[in-house]
């Protein structure tokens, strides 16, 4: 049993303690556990390095580690030797053995190094290769580098010490500032700024107020939240615990999805060691600052990631969405003051304290700053988790770092926030990432899922497609979201199927617009954008796919 | 509670500051159509019928009535293109659930709505949730409640509960804009307890 730190100085030697312990010379292999390389059987991996590492007797020579998501996932699983960094991909439990006598020997296995699909350039250190090259990895790049079921893993890259400094050295109106002046904006889809947010929860009348981490991350095509929070639980309870003593919270609530078990275990298993370590409970570091988490799991459904529907779901009430006419930072949970951000603005928090408000302010765009984490899919040579400074273009995101689109195809579109986006046409591709610009586009960062489609998608059927998921996860409380998408919903299908009619262009227009503006609450208010943003960039394909029905409806009557 | 005051549609209305601005409205006898909206429950905010435009440091936001809180200098107008436009466009979408509904044709009247530009799916039940509510809140029994969610979402009446609690209550069959909470009881009558009404008929 770990004591508790009772002070700045005694997380210090605790640091320094288990710096010295470790040998920067003996080789580290991270095996990616990510949920996509978990999916390729790196379990499987993993036990095979124990297994080699136990049979040849090296385990001081030796250290293998399961971390979190690496990023690139399109070829997981994922291994990376340091020191060095040496990326190997697609590794398989057969591979092992080479891996391990290479590495003693301070070699590289050639045969698992990145080629590029084209040109077949090699590169083996992860700076070389592309896929990592052009991004800046602030938040998801400690992830080769933690065990997240260990709490020294993090605190020895300079965990906590965030926390340390935010306790000792600043007044919570200080830290608020900082974050304030590093104009750190929502990462869970609107881009509010969270410092105003926080300002709200902690000017907000009453004693009792509640912090809360939005990791629910239900929108399909988004994994970015979990591979952080899964790979680095403890820079987001950092996060979380910083803003707890800024705002003057004295609970926080981590919610969550049911269904991811290695989540909820790391989460578990962090929020246990930081009160171990006394990071978290009473007295925090010895400074009488108490804060206590608990985990809540939500019930299965998409709108329960909505902020009001999801401070319903934490008083343990249907996760119906209530109108937000008085903010939830004023009244949330059991209507005190509650201030709730998703996983990647938490993670955030930290390097803000750390390096200070100028510094997160010098990344980005005017209004967007820092980076921002992307997951990529769809049609993309390279899917994965991405992280670049925001003002990154598009068209970096999708050739540099994703490789294109596959078979020589070219991009139609890319898609945005999932099914409540909408998509930026090829044309636009030099966009920059930014949280403004992007929304005239018709296109919101939303929490930053991307998807690329090639050519030969069919526009109407994606919004068909994505219009169908929001309708079965509409909680059906007002009209305009339950009836609007239902209606939009048959006449998109009655289109897809070549039963279209001339009139039903005007439908689709006066129903998004009465859900666009009636809807109780932001999945409602926003169900309509895909339809929207293909009818304003793609118009085209509706009216060819109506004609197109018609002639054949006018022949088959012949 | 002190007393502000407002403007609603150009007139000076004046509130106490707890009011809601249907509440506002209503006093000054300026009337807004709602559905699901019954003074002895709290306000639903789900038929989206009482939604106004609401003008506050000059950004026009459109807003339900029933939950918006008064404030002082609120300039609310409760008619405006777009108002009647969200009016008309749920109205039509009601009425291909319940297309012969008093209440939903004589506002349909009113406000220009084609009952049959959607799709009929006639389920009668618009599930603006009064007896719902009603059962819950005002009576404390949830014979009746919500199931399902999305477009699948269904008034029941709970069988279990119901057998023992609707026999001398029904009061919200009166509230129900389309009957459709009678219909639905009478069927989970006939299905789950039936003989009951023939027994007590006897008896009497």
């Amino acid at each position: 049993m770990m004591p508790r730190l009772n002070s700045a100085a005694q997380l210090e030697e605790l640091r320094a303690g288990i710096l010295a312990g470790r040998d920067p010379a003996k080789p580290c292999i991270a095996v990616c556990a990510g949920a996509g390389c978990h999916g390729l059987e790196s379990g499987a991996v993993v036990s095979a390095f124990e297994a080699e590492v136990g049979k040849l007797g090296l385990g001081d020579k030796l250290e293998v580690r399961a971390t979190g998501c690496h990023g690139f996932c399109e070829k997981g699983p994922n291994v990376v030797v340091s020191p060095g960094e040496i990326c190997y991909f697609e590794v398989k439990p057969e591979d092992v053995p080479d891996i391990v006598a290479r590495t003693l020997k301070g070699e590289v296995l050639e045969r698992l190094v990145y080629a590029h699909p084209v040109t077949g350039e090699r590169a083996v250190h992860m700076g070389e290769v592309p896929f990592y090259k052009h991004q800046t990895r602030l938040l998801i790049g400690d992830n080769p580098k933690i065990d997240p079921t260990r709490i020294g893993d993090y605190i020895a890259l300079g965990g906590y010490a965030a926390l340390s400094k935010a306790l000792f050295q600043m007044s919570p109106e200080q830290v608020l500032d900082e974050v304030k002046r590093a104009n750190l904006r929502g990462r869970g889809g609107g881009g509010f700024p969270a410092g105003l947010k926080w300002e709200t929860a902690k000017n907000a009348p009453g004693e009792d107020k509640y912090v809360i981490v939005n990791a629910h991350e239900g929108e399909p095509g988004a994994f970015m939240d979990r591979a952080l929070f899964t790979g680095n639980p403890h820079k987001v309870i950092e996060g979380l615990i910083i803003g707890a003593y800024a705002i003057g919270a004295q609970r926080g609530f981590i919610y969550t999805r049911h269904d991811s078990p290695q989540l909820v275990e790391h989460i578990e298993t962090a929020l246990a060691q930081a009160e171990e370590h006394g990071l978290l409970g009473e007295n925090i570091l010895g400074t009488g600052f108490d804060f206590r988490v608990e985990v809540h799991f939500d019930v299965g459904i998409f709108v329960s990631g909505e902020s009001s529907a999801l401070m319903r779901s934490i008083e343990g009430n249907p996760p119906e969405p209530r109108p937000k006419y008085i903010r939830t930072s004023v009244a949330g949970i059991w209507d005190k003051p509650s201030n709730l951000n998703n996983v990647e603005t938490w993670a955030n928090v930290p390097q803000i304290i750390s390096r200070g408000a100028e510094w997160y302010a010098g990344i980005g765009t005017e209004r967007s700053k820092g980076t921002k984490l992307i997951s990529l899919s769809g049609n993309v040579v390279n899917s994965g988790v991405v992280e670049v400074p925001m003002g990154t273009p598009l068209r970096t995101i999708l050739y540099d770092i994703g490789g294109g689109v596959p078979g020589g195809k070219a991009p139609k579109a890319v898609h945005f926030g999932g099914p409540m986006g909408g998509s930026i046409p090829e044309h636009l591709i030099d966009t920059p990432l930014d949280f403004d610009g992007m929304a005239e586009l018709g296109a919101p960062i939303g929490a930053g899922g991307m998807l690329v489609m090639d050519e030969a998608t069919d526009m109407v059927d994606v919004a068909r497609y994505l219009l169908e998921f929001l309708t079965n996860e509409s909680c059906g409380k007002c009209v305009p979201c339950r009836e609007g998408m239902r209606q939009m919903l048959k006449i998109l299908t009655n289109i897809t199927k070549g039963k279209g009619k001339t009139s039903d262009i005007g439908k689709l227009e006066d129903l998004s617009d009465v859900t666009g503006l009636a809807c109780l609450c932001a999945l409602g208010k926003t169900a309509s954008d895909p339809l929207r943003g293909t009818l304003r960039y793609f118009k085209n394909e509706y009216e060819a796919k109506i004609a197109t029905g018609n002639e054949a409806a006018g022949s088959e009557a012949r | 509670m002190s007393e502000i005051q407002l403007q609603i549609d150009g007139k000076p209305v004046k509130a106490t500051e707890d009011m809601t601005v249907l509440q506002a409205a209503r006093q000054a006898g300026i009337s807004i159509p709602t559905l699901c909206h019954h003074e002895k429950l709290e306000p639903y905010g789900g038929c989206r019928m009482c939604m106004v435009e609401v003008e506050t440091r000059g950004r026009k936001n459109y807003v339900v009535s029933c939950l918006y809180p008064v404030a002082k200098d609120l300039v609310v107008r409760t008619r405006s293109e777009k108002v009647d436009k969200i009016r008309r466009v749920i109205l039509e979408e009601l009425l291909a659930h319940a297309p012969n509904s008093p209440e939903l044709v004589s506002l349909a009247q009113e406000y220009g709505a084609d009952r049959d530009r959607f799709e009929k799916e006639s389920s009668f039940c618009i599930l603006c949730g009064l007896c719902v509510r009603y059962c819950a809140e005002v009576k404390q029994k949830n014979a009746v409640g919500f199931l399902e969610r999305g477009p699948r979402r269904e008034i029941k009446f709970f069988p279990e509960i119901a057998a023992k609690e609707c026999w001398d209550c029904q009061e919200c069959f009166a509230l129900c804009p389309t009957s459709y909470a009678q219909a639905a009881y009478f069927l989970t009558e006939a299905l789950a307890f039936p003989g009951r009404r023939k027994a007590s008929a006897q008896s009497a």
